[in-house]
């Protein structure tokens, strides 16, 4: 029998196997997307370590057979930062939840884009919290259903690529779930950054997020985030009306800048002469 | 200054002196966020660990700062944060992940006067109990609580050799008094240093959780050198893997407190005088040991049968120095605190009703005074 291509890297021996993920979920399919980056670039397993947090994203670094590090919720950053530094030859991979990310880590967030910290930061972003069973998050689109807005989303949301090359990130990118090729590509782009990449892939929920906006289930919310997808360029000629609800995707910046670690280190060696 | 151990006699104030115990213990990394009075240790490592080679990050706030250090230590670093105690609310959340994933750090409190803001720059030992129990459920740390400059700089040594022999979150427990007083410090040409303990088996025959025989505590290899660490804040089993089984929270839950509660009699570090015929026992930790010192030596010089236990190890705490104490059937034990009483439940506790304990509460800004300790020894003789 063939092994599967998977398995050199897959933690077998966990107790949620296959995975503990809702069928029709995005995230196995940024697992695999992860993966597929790592390969093509053909990393060594044994200096990549993943980062995740507290939630359904955050539960993917569990599953990775190298280093894992599977912190808080929303402070998955902080913690990639300071592995990142005291082991400048690690690639270190973040995967984290849009709630975590933006709401109670946003701080992390900001900061680690700002000091551009040598990491690859994914945020699944599937547009509510999943795992305590769909509640909004600061990425819900406005007058969204969840088990918390269920007269309708009142708030409005964070463009967390805005955000983020505001900060500083060296490479911002969002794509949907159902690119994928373009994420591909840029988890390889983010890994070979020096400095802090960013990349948003939003995500379905089928279990939570489609269900209560009547979206249908996996496939179809994948269709659903093709259909509402706007690549930049076609945005930049529509009007905010047309772009209501519509996901903008594509890469928003690209850019060469001193990288933290790299910066510590040139004063350290300043000071030592 | 690119030498990691300061030998020499110095005057240093007690935050200066613990950075050059961290610098001394071997310290590769510190993320900490300014908070009086913690701040001038931030200061001094922001400069000296890049002399040394070492990284110093400013976090964003006291959770950045821990969650860093953490990290880092994972990644195989020796690191260290200092804050006061309105930082270690902050931080509770990462001590627990610390706690359960058994990464050595070393946290400095400097307390100050709360609660809340309270007063910045007075002092307080008010963070007795948010050391040791304000993480989440159950697990164990260590805490040691310097009187001076010169123990900043020997107990920050002992921290971190503590914190890599047990794998616990180590706490310095300082206060204003002791962090910003200047004295003598002096610094040998070598201090004992314990490096972590690795594994001696190849990756593929290493569990990650097993403890070895002798001691409740596993090897801790660092991320990249292809033990494929898993670390994670769910309960895992001895491989690593997440579980929600009673028997797994069981066995995990029992080795990370008894790996330092049932360590207590190595742990314990105490200074005590003229116990044996003392009929009048003053007990002391951190600042406040310094004009009980004064009180009991006036009293011994006036003929008064005083002496004194002061205690340097709070946790885990050293119930048997207690009960040898009382064992000796003192009339009293006087305990004077920078709080309104709580390391005292646990000298009520481990004494068991058998002695009579007096408190001498006070809620920091004000050190008591040997005059007012003196008078209370008079009292209860």
């Amino acid at each position: 029998m063939e092994k599967h291509p998977v398995r050199e890297y897959f933690r077998a021996d966990r107790a949620e196997v296959p995975h503990l993920w809702c069928s029709g979920c995005g995230i196995p399919q940024v697992w695999h997307y992860t993966l597929k980056a790592i390969e093509e670039l053909k990393l060594d397993i044994d200096k990549v370590l993943w980062v995740g947090g507290s939630g359904c994203t955050g539960r993917m670094c569990t599953y990775w057979k190298g280093d894992y590090l599977h912190t808080l919720h929303g402070r998955p950053l902080g913690f990639a930062t300071g592995a990142k530094l005291a082991n400048p030859e690690l690639t270190v991979i973040c995967h984290m939840g849009d709630g975590e990310t933006s709401a109670i880590g946003g701080n992390h967030l900001i900061q680690t884009a700002r000091r551009n910290v040598d990491l690859v930061a994914i945020v699944i972003n599937n547009l509510n919290y999943g795992m305590t069973g769909g509640q909004f998050s600061p990425t819900t689109p406005h007058g969204a259903f969840t088990m918390t807005s269920q007269l309708g989303n009142i708030e409005y949301p964070f463009d967390l690529c805005k955000l983020v090359a505001t900060c500083g990130a060296t490479y911002v990118a969002r794509w949907t779930t159902f690119h994928a090729r373009p994420v591909i590509r840029s988890i390889k782009k983010g890994i070979q950054k020096k400095g802090f990449a960013f990349i948003e892939i939003i995500s379905q929920c089928p279990t939570q997020y489609g269900r209560r906006n009547k979206i249908g289930d996996g496939v179809q919310m994948m269709k659903w985030l093709k259909e509402n997808s706007v690549p930049k360029k076609s945005a930049e000629k529509l009007s905010e009306a047309e772009l209501k609800d519509k996901f903008i995707i594509g890469e928003f910046v690209d850019i060469e800048k001193a990288e933290y670690g790299a910066s510590l280190r040139d004063i350290i060696k300043k000071r030592r002469g | 200054m690119n030498r990691r151990i300061l030998s020499g006699t110095h005057l240093f104030q007690g935050d200066e002196a613990c950075a050059e115990g961290a610098l001394a213990a071997g310290c590769n990394l510190f993320a900490g966020y300014p908070i009086t009075p913690a701040t001038e240790i931030s200061e001094r490592l922001s400069w000296r660990l890049f002399d040394v080679g070492g990284i110093f990050v400013q976090g964003a706030d006291e959770l950045d700062s821990l969650t860093i250090v953490i990290g880092a230590t994972c990644a195989g670093a020796k690191t260290m944060t200092a804050t006061s105690g309105n930082g270690i609310c902050l931080m509770q959340e990462c001590i627990g992940f610390a706690a359960i994933t058994e990464t050595p750090c070393v946290i400095v409190d400097v307390q100050r006067a709360g609660p809340g803001t309270g007063i910045a720059t007075k002092t307080m030992q008010g963070d007795v109990y948010q050391v040791r129990y304000g993480s989440n459920a159950d697990y164990a740390i260590i805490a040691l609580a310097p009187e001076s400059p010169q123990e900043m700089f020997d107990l920050t040594v002992e921290a971190f050799n503590l914190s890599e022999i047990y794998r616990v979150p180590t706490f310095i427990l300082s206060d204003e008094v002791v962090g910003h007083m200047r004295e003598k410090v002096v610094i040998p040409e070598k201090v004992k240093i314990v490096e972590r303990k690795r594994p001696k088996v190849p990756p593929q025959d290493f569990i990650p959780y097993k403890a070895e025989s002798d001691t409740d505590v596993p090897p801790m290899p660092a991320f990249g050198e292809g033990y494929r660490m898993p670390v994670s804040g769910l309960t895992h089993t001895e491989a690593g893997t997440p579980s929600a089984d009673y028997a797994v929270q069981n066995a995990m839950v029992t080795r990370l407190w008894n790996k330092v509660e049932k360590k207590v009699e190595q742990l314990t570090k105490v200074e005590s005088a003229y116990l044996e015929d003392a009929k009048v026992v003053v007990l002391a930790y951190g600042s406040v040991a310094r004009p009980v010192k004064s009180a009991v030596l006036q009293a011994r010089k006036d003929g008064l049968k005083v002496g004194y236990l002061r205690l340097i190890t709070l946790w885990p705490f050293p119930d048997r120095v207690i009960k040898d104490v009382v064992m000796k059937q003192p009339k009293a034990l006087i305990f004077p605190e920078m709080n309104m009483g709580k390391m005292i439940r646990e000298v009520e506790r481990a004494a068991g009703g058998k002695t009579e304990i007096i408190p001498f509460s006070k809620p920091g800004v004000e050190l008591h005074k040997p005059g007012e300790i003196y008078s209370l020894i008079r009292r209860a003789i």
